[in-house]
């Protein structure tokens, strides 16, 4: 039994880190129907970002004054930060190549996030060596069931994962923004003729994808405090899980994000307490293939004809 | 007017000048491989195996070409075919050696029993590489567009992890003692005990600048005869417009399938070659999708579809880690510039679709 | 159109040969440079200078195991050419970043030897990277002495292969007696790291070595490095309930599993190896590591004057502490030196025959002698971390060890299990106890992990 919570809970909680960074894939897809590889390094500097402003705030080392808003402080400046960067990939490496042949812009991605990666871990920035994130979040136990704990960060990271998904279901579906951006989604050219800003909502995606990718960034590194360096593999593997959430669900529909990132999460955590740990990575890319092969529109998606 | 099978008859070139186009670039090619090993001690240790790596990275990039480059899919799971090749084949020269030699660590060469061995578990990995490639790629290429990049990314990160499961390699401390123990085990184990985390140590060094370059002389030869062949033909013309190519008549799935298929088997002997080089483990972490990106960049840069573009660029950049050594944290990022640069400004790589011996002065009219 | 696309090929197809070309002449004439960057007054090559060479991981995951070498070779090299050189010249080295990765090692190995012709390698922290490296070392003929590789199978290459460290049955040997004699623990879970050779190792011979004096292993668990989880296989280690749990990784791993293990509520001692022997291991692992032991090479206070006046040296140099990656290199510099004065010529072969021969070398990390296996016979200390910082809490000899130089007296000792007046225990029980599993280092090669 408390086997079975513990893996739950766990399973929860990494879920909604990978739903929160399938969001950004599958919504840069809908839009733009390219897969975004570079999406996985922003969710890395999401991390990095808040380890940045952390030390920079002064909240690391023994006995440092920690506020009670320190996490909110940390979360909304990382949340800043990589939209912009998400904005700015956007404009300067993706917009051009709006009408490229896909494998373009596939390449383009791949050398942005090879770029930020190695720009990540230069000297200047975050260095090539893995560091402590410092703990914003007090280091409570909120409850004790059946012998396992329930730490206040599982619960943070939980309910701000399920928080911002909820904020964006507001924004998509009940405001005109939001509407525009399905509209976009739909078909691009007649979105256009009607009078929406087909530029800026495409960038406005960029950054709340990028937003919510730091969301995750932030959340991860409080969970598992050991920020690997920015070119470590463990980043792209998280990212590239997230993005199989993306497929799993159903890519370009922002439910089926949700829904599979919570799936990947569960499969990944219940295959690795009941199976084999050890092949924990197999597990996710199992359960893709198999998708793949029976229903490859995902399981919230809908099959597209494609029109000549 | 004469009939119709006189008219053919004239197109049919003498049998001198047959003979010469078809067997001449092998002869050619194999002349090369001959006169580089011939010169490998007067090359030094580092130039040859420069050299070698150069040739092998031509095999990936070539043959990765056939798959991105002439048919326009996308795949990012070339090393793990080479992975694939580089352990079955690892193992044969490893457990066979001991089982059929008493020793794994063979005389290297050409015409050595080692040799032989080698040679064959090269074949045998291409060909493992190849089942692999059929297995992965026939239902995933069945679906259009972006699946099969996801599909040979998940397939690379499946492999790495169950690669990291395998056995430890057999080694009793000695080679007496590890022959009793190899010759003890069933033939299956040679293929599961590969070292798993650690990497697959102790493999002989048999790679040599007349195999790696015999290697560059076939992928180039399958390559540029696709490239004008109907098949190949048919390939572009998938790249193309895969729907109209589907209503023209063309096998789309199968032919897909077919060049999916022939360059994992050049990944295996690839990695196979790089098995069994001087100075490299096999190591599952070290074949994931970061090798499978760099050889995607190699025929990006050189224009996909082009194979002399290919081969510069793999030159290129297999060239200018070493020289880049001691500044290799910006390396990487001149490199990753350069990649988005290349797709902003000339998306169609250095190339594009021609030869080298299309542009400039040598280009035809029409010639495509 | 057609000339404008004709121009543009043809200005590609003389760009893209201009570039191979220059490229090309850049790369031979590059192989000639230091790739140290140019230097005004750089020491006039080849004739006048030894060139020894040096690969570690100067970045990633393991990034102070290089570095903290890297200081320990430059102070050795420092002071011997301030001494006079080797057989007349000025000792230079070349070093390479491995970044962690053993295709790195054996490139750079490679291109040390065929390239810059060392005539010696210092190098590598990893066995994993060490092996990859000493296959190219060996096929070529160069000695190579490794600072701190632990795993038997690095020497078992070649005779051109030695380390200055003990190995890890010895290794395995002193935290099972430890954890049995001195903390009392009966059950001990292990978590180990897959993807290395040194962790895998360790684990085997620490398993042996404990159940052989009739401990129990509740679980065992394998996690690859850089993982973040490690939730399974912790909530599988909780369930056996554990005394302690033997975690024999690198500082980063060790670290963020410290943090999981003390977030799951369970209550057992870490344990570990050399692997966690870094500044960065209590940065990593805050609150969470306190308490926990591991073997090391040295100790900071250490009782010995040469450990003392090393420190002193270092921290002048340095500004900061030396830790054991720090004192092995400086130790495996200065024995590499010494061989190559010893065998009166750069021949790699001589060199070696030098090194095997080598008796009483004094180090700063312990007397080194090399052995029939080209391994050290050294002592081993345990340290606890204590307040972010590892402290000395015994030293335990290999079994067998004939001279009976005291232990030294452990500088701080209060509390629980920390064993003031157990410390001799270990050391004279060993030879007491007969040949101890797989007899250490002594007679015989140890089995293969």
């Amino acid at each position: 039994m408390t086997r079975l919570l513990q893996t739950l809970l766990d399973g929860v909680a990494v879920g909604s880190l990978y739903a929160l960074i399938a969001l950004g894939y599958t919504m840069v897809y809908g839009i733009l129907r390219f897969i975004n590889f570079a999406h996985s390094d922003v969710f890395m500097l999401g991390a990095w970002v808040s380890w940045a402003l952390a030390m920079a705030l002064g909240y690391s080392g023994v006995g440092a004054e920690i506020p009670w808003f320190a996490p909110a402080l940390v979360l909304v400046g990382s949340m800043a930060a990589c939209g912009l960067l998400g904005f700015l990939i956007e404009r300067l490496a993706y917009r051009r190549l709006r009408s490229a042949p896909r494998i373009n812009v596939l390449i383009t991605a791949i050398g942005v996030s090879l770029l930020i990666e190695n720009t990540g871990q230069l000297p200047a920035l975050f260095g090539t060596q893995p560091q402590r994130m410092p703990a914003l979040v007090p280091d409570l136990n909120l409850a004790t069931l059946a012998g396992v704990n329930l730490p206040l960060v599982d619960v943070l990271v939980i309910g701000v994962s399920v928080g911002l998904m909820l904020g964006l279901e507001f924004l998509v579906h009940r405001t005109r923004l939001g509407l525009a951006m399905r509209a976009v989604s739909y078909d691009t050219r007649t979105a256009a003729l009607m009078g929406i800003p087909v530029d800026r909502v495409i960038s406005f995606t960029f950054v709340v994808g990028s937003a919510l990718a730091a969301a995750a960034g932030f959340l991860n590194a409080a969970k598992y405090p050991g920020l690997n360096q920015a070119a470590h593999p463990t980043w792209i593997l998280l990212g590239l899980k997230a993005f199989v959430a993306a497929v799993v669900g159903g890519i370009g529909n922002l439910r089926g994000a949700m829904a599979g990132g919570l799936l990947i999460g569960l499969v990944e955590l219940f295959g690795a307490a009941y199976l084999s740990p050890h092949l924990r990575d197999v597990y996710v890319f199992v359960l893709l293939i198999v998708v793949l092969l029976v229903r490859p529109e995902g399981l919230l998606g809908k099959a597209v004809k494609e029109k000549v | 007017m004469r009939d119709l099978a006189s008219r053919s008859a004239a197109h049919v070139p003498p049998l001198g000048r047959a003979l010469l186009t078809s067997l001449g670039p092998v002869a050619a090619g194999l002349g090369l491989a001959a006169l580089l090993h011939l010169a490998t001690p007067s090359l030094g240790g580092f130039y040859t195996k420069v050299l070698m790596d150069v040739g092998i990275n031509i095999v990936l990039a070539v043959s990765l070409n056939l798959v991105n480059g002439f048919t326009g899919q996308f795949s990012i799971g070339h090393a793990g075919f080479m992975a694939v090749g580089g352990y079955v084949a690892g193992s044969i020269t490893y457990y066979g050696g001991f089982a059929l030699f008493g020793t794994a660590m063979v005389e290297p060469g050409l015409f050595t029993p080692g040799a032989l061995l080698f040679a064959v578990a090269t074949l045998v990995g291409g060909l493992a590489a190849a089942l692999a490639g059929f297995v992965v790629g026939l239902p995933s290429l069945r679906l259009r567009g972006d699946y099969l990049a996801i599909v040979t990314l998940g397939f690379g990160e499946i492999l790495r992890v169950v690669v990291q499961r395998s056995g430890d390699v057999v080694s009793a401390g000695g080679d007496a003692a590890t022959a009793e123990a190899v010759r003890a085990m069933p033939v299956t184990d040679w293929f599961t005990q590969v070292g798993g985390s650690l990497g697959f140590n102790g493999l002989p060094f048999h790679t040599n600048l007349f195999w790696v370059w015999t290697a560059v002389t076939a992928v180039l030869l399958l390559s540029a005869r696709l490239k004008s062949s109907t098949h190949g033909r048919a390939l572009l013309s998938i790249r193309e417009d895969e729907i109209a190519a589907e209503a023209m008549g063309v096998p789309t799935t199968r032919l897909k399938v077919r060049a999916f298929v022939y360059a994992a088997f050049f990944a295996g002997i690839a990695g196979s070659l790089f098995a069994h080089e001087v100075g490299t483990t096999l190591n599952p972490r070290e074949l994931g999708f970061q090798k499978s990106f760099e050889i995607v960049i190699m025929v990006v840069l050189g224009g996909m579809g082009s194979i002399s573009g290919t081969i510069i660029a793999a030159i290129v950049l297999s060239v200018i880690p070493e020289l880049f050594r001691s500044f290799s944290e910006y390396r990487m990022i001149a490199y990753a510039l350069t990649l988005i640069l290349m797709m902003l400004l000339r998306p169609q790589g250095l190339f594009g679709v021609r030869e080298l011996w299309q542009l400039g002065p040598f280009a035809r009219k029409g010639a495509r | 159109m057609r000339s404008a696309s004709l121009f543009a090929g043809r200005r590609a197809l003389i760009s893209a040969l201009a570039a191979t070309l220059v490229l090309f002449s850049a790369g031979c004439g590059g192989g000639e440079k230091p790739a140290g960057g140019p230097e005004a007054g750089a020491p006039p090559k080849a004739a006048d200078t030894i060139v020894i060479g040096e690969y570690g991981s100067m970045t990633g995951a393991e990034a102070t195991f290089g570095q903290g070498t890297h200081e320990g070779v430059m102070l050795a090299l420092e002071e011997i050419n301030a001494a006079g050189g080797v057989l007349g010249k000025q000792v230079v080295v070349k070093d390479y970043d491995t970044q962690g990765k053993t295709q790195e090692a054996g490139t750079a190995v490679t291109r040390l030897i065929t390239d810059d012709k060392v005539v010696a390698i210092v190098g590598e922290v990893a066995s994993s990277l060490s092996i990859a490296g000493g296959r190219v070392a060996q096929q070529m003929g160069v000695p190579m002495v490794s600072p701190a590789s632990t795993n038997p199978q690095v020497t078992q290459i070649g005779d051109m292969i030695f380390r200055v460290c003990f190995i890890d049955p010895f290794q395995g040997y002193v935290m099972a007696t430890f954890a049995k004699d001195t903390l009392g623990s009966k059950k001990v879970a292990i978590l180990y790291d897959q993807a290395s050779a040194y962790s895998k190792g360790l684990k085997d011979d620490f398993v042996k070595a404990f159940t052989a004096g009739g401990g129990v292993i509740s679980a065992e668990a394998a996690y690859t490095a850089g993982d973040q989880d490690y939730s399974a296989q912790l909530t599988t280690i909780r369930d056996g309930a554990p005394d302690a749990i033997f975690i024999p990784g690198y500082y980063t791993d060790v670290g963020n599993i410290a943090i999981q293990v003390k977030k799951l509520g369970i209550n057992a001692k870490l344990l570990g190896g050399d692997g966690w022997d870094s500044p960065k291991l209590a940065e990593i692992g805050g609150t969470a590591i306190e308490g926990g032991y591991y073997s090391n090479h040295y100790a900071v206070e250490e009782a010995r004057p040469e450990v003392a006046e090393f420190v002193k040296k270092y921290q002048a140099r340095y500004g900061r502490v030396p830790d054991g990656m720090g004192a092995l290199g400086y130790d495996a510099t200065r024995l590499l030196v010494d061989a190559i004065g010893r065998a009166g010529s750069t021949d790699g072969k001589a060199i070696a025959k030098a090194l095997a021969e080598t008796k009483d070398f004094p180090g700063v990390t312990g007397s080194i002698t090399i052995d029939a296996e080209r391994n050290a016979q050294k002592s081993a200390v345990v340290l606890e971390m204590k307040g972010g910082k590892p402290v000395y809490v015994a030293t335990v000899k290999p079994p067998g060890a004939a001279d009976a130089a005291p232990p030294a007296a452990p500088v701080a000792a209060e509390g629980g299990a920390v064993p003031a007046p157990n410390a001799p225990a270990p050391t004279e029980a060993a030879p007491a106890k007969g040949a101890p599993p797989a007899g250490p280092g002594k007679a015989g090669k140890s089995g293969a992990p």
